[in-house]
C-alpha cells in the first residue's frame, strides 16, 4: 500500500518538487472551481488586463459542476469534469500563477510543458465518485459569476479531498505511463 | 382502445429520472466487483473501490451519484392499440424531465443553442425522444441518463464492405484507444453495425441497454464481442485512464441490414455510471 502524502493549500513550490505522478494526495484547505464558461471568462480578463475574481498564485482549482445542493447540504454531487476541454486555457492561467489542477482525463502537450515551465501540478480525482467527493467539501461561497449556475466560481473548503497525481512538475504523465504498464501487446 | 392519461406518462419519466441518477444498477456493481477482483494495478483497484462506495453512499443518502446527471435520453415503444388522452406525448415527457430534474435537485446541463450563447435551458428540457410504434396496448418508457464525458467520445464511420470484421474491429479498439482516461473507464462499449448513417448511431445507443452479461443471441457477434472486450482490456487503459486491467465491462453489439455498398460502424460510450431505467405503462 503507497502511503498518501498529506498537501495544504496554498501549494508551495517545495511540497510541488516532493510529488511524483502516481502519488496518492490527501488535500486539505481552500481550492476554487471553474470549468468552461469561467474559464472563458478568466482568460478574456487576463486579456483585457484586468484583475481575476480571485488571486490564483499558488491556488488549485478543480474542474467541477456540482448539482444544486439540497437543502442543509454543502453541495451537491461534486466529482471532475473532463480536464481536456480547458486545455486551450489552462497554459494562460498556469503562466499567471496557478499552480494545480483537479480533473479528470489526460492533457495536452501544451499544458504539460506549460506545467513543466511552472513547476505545478495535475491532479486526477475519480470521475463519477461524486458523492464520496462531496464529502469532504465543508465550506462553499460562490465568489464569481453566478449567473452560469453549475458553472459559477466556487470557492471551497475541502479536508481530506482525495487524489493521485497525474502528472507531476517534471512531465511526467500516468495517463502515459500507467497504460504502458499494464498493456499486453 | 386503452386510453392512458398524459399526466401518468410524466409522473413516470419524473420518477424514472430521478430513481436513475441515484441508484446504480446491480447490473453494474456486480460486474466492478467482479472485475476488480483482477485487477493488478493497485491505483485501479482502489478507483473501483471509491466507485463502489460512491455507489452505496448515493442509495443510502439519496443523492445523485455524478453530478453529471446527463441529458435525459428517453426510449419510447408505444403499443399501436394505445391512445394518448388529454395531451402531447412529447410534452408529456418534457414535462416529466423538468420536474424530475428541478424536484431531484438534478444538475442542468441543456443549452439552448449549441453554437451562440449556449444559454441554460434551466429544466434540462428538451430530452432526446426517440419513438418505436409496436403491436400492443402498453407504454414501455426508458430514460437513460447520459453524461457528456462519455458521450463525446463516441464516433460513427462509413467503412467500405471490404473493410470488413476486421475494419469494424480495428475502428472499435481504436477509439477506445484514443478516448483514454476521458469517458470515464471502466465503461461499457455500444456498438452499432449496419444500417445506414442516423440507424447506426441509434444502434449503437440502443445496444447499451442490453442488459449485461446476456450476451448477442448471434454466435457470429457473440464471439466478436468477446474477442473485444479481451483486446479492450489488454490495452491498459485502466480504471480513469491511469493504468490497469480493467477498460471496460462489457461490449455490447446491436446489428441490421443495410445498403450493398455500406457499412456505417458507430461506438458510443458508456461511462461506469451507466444509468437507465424503464416503466411499462
Amino acid at each position: 500500500m503507497t502511503e498518501e502524502k498529506i498537501l495544504q493549500t496554498p501549494l508551495k513550490s517545495k511540497d510541488i518538487e516532493k510529488l511524483t505522478c502516481g502519488d496518492k494526495v490527501i488535500l486539505n484547505g481552500t481550492i476554487y472551481t471553474a470549468r468552461d464558461a469561467a474559464h472563458k471568462r478568466l482568460i478574456q480578463l487576463l486579456e483585457d488586463g484586468k484583475p481575476l475574481p480571485f488571486d490564483i498564485k499558488d491556488q488549485i482549482i478543480y474542474y467541477v459542476g456540482p448539482t444544486p445542493e439540497k437543502p442543509g447540504e454543502v453541495i451537491g454531487s461534486a466529482g471532475p469534469t473532463t480536464s481536456g476541454r480547458m486545455d486551450p486555457y489552462t497554459p494562460r492561467l498556469l503562466d499567471a500563477g496557478l499552480k494545480g489542477m483537479i480533473g479528470k482525463g489526460q492533457r495536452s502537450k501544451e499544458v504539460i510543458e506549460a506545467i513543466v515551465r511552472n513547476k505545478s501540478v495535475y491532479f486526477a480525482a475519480t470521475g463519477g465518485a461524486s458523492v464520496l467527493l462531496a464529502k469532504s467539501i465543508k465550506k462553499l461561497k460562490i465568489i464569481a459569476y453566478e449567473d452560469l449556475g453549475t458553472e459559477a466560481i466556487r470557492e471551497i473548503y475541502v479536508e481530506n479531498f482525495p487524489c493521485i497525481v497525474a502528472i507531476d512538475f517534471r512531465g511526467r504523465d500516468l495517463y502515459e505511463k500507467g497504460p504502458e504498464k499494464y498493456q499486453i501487446l | 382502445m386503452r386510453q392512458v392519461n398524459v399526466s401518468e406518462i410524466t409522473g413516470i419519466v419524473q420518477q424514472l429520472c430521478i430513481e436513475n441518477n441515484i441508484y446504480l444498477d446491480e447490473e453494474v456493481i456486480n460486474k466492478i466487483e467482479e472485475f476488480s477482483k483482477k485487477e493488478d494495478s493497485q491505483i485501479g483497484k482502489q478507483i473501483l473501490g471509491q466507485i463502489l462506495i460512491n455507489a452505496k453512499l448515493a442509495t443510502d443518502e439519496n443523492r445523485p451519484m455524478c453530478q453529471d446527471t446527463g441529458i435525459a435520453v428517453i426510449f419510447v415503444e408505444l403499443g399501436q392499440d394505445v391512445h394518448i388522452s388529454n395531451g402531447k406525448l412529447y410534452d408529456a415527457i418534457n414535462d416529466g424531465v423538468k420536474l424530475g430534474y428541478t424536484q431531484g435537485y438534478l444538475r442542468k446541463s441543456v443549452v439552448e443553442d449549441p453554437v451562440f450563447d449556449r444559454k441554460n435551458t434551466k429544466d434540462n428540457t428538451p430530452a432526446i425522444i426517440h419513438t418505436e410504434i409496436v403491436p400492443g396496448d402498453k407504454i414501455k418508457i426508458t430514460v437513460a441518463s447520459k453524461g457528456a464525458g462519455s458521450e463525446n467520445m463516441s464516433e460513427i464511420k462509413m467503412l467500405k464492405p471490404a473493410d470488413g470484421i476486421v475494419g469494424v474491429k480495428d475502428f472499435v479498439i481504436d477509439r477506445i484507444k484514443r478516448s483514454g482516461g476521458m469517458p470515464c473507464p471502466p465503461i461499457i462499449v455500444g456498438v452499432g453495425v449496419g444500417g445506414n448513417f442516423e440507424q447506426c448511431a441509434y444502434l449503437s445507443k440502443k445496444a447499451l441497454l442490453r442488459p449485461l452479461n446476456t450476451g448477442n443471441p448471434d454466435p457470429k457477434w457473440n464471439a466478436v464481442e468477446k474477442e473485444l472486450l479481451t483486446k479492450i482490456n489488454r490495452l491498459g487503459i485502466g480504471p480513469m485512464g491511469l493504468g490497469g486491467r480493467t477498460t471496460a465491462l462489457a461490449v455490447q453489439i446491436l446489428t441490421m441490414p443495410c445498403h450493398i455498398a455500406s457499412l456505417p460502424v458507430a461506438v458510443n460510450l458508456q461511462c461506469h455510471a451507466h444509468r437507465h431505467k424503464t416503466a411499462i405503462i
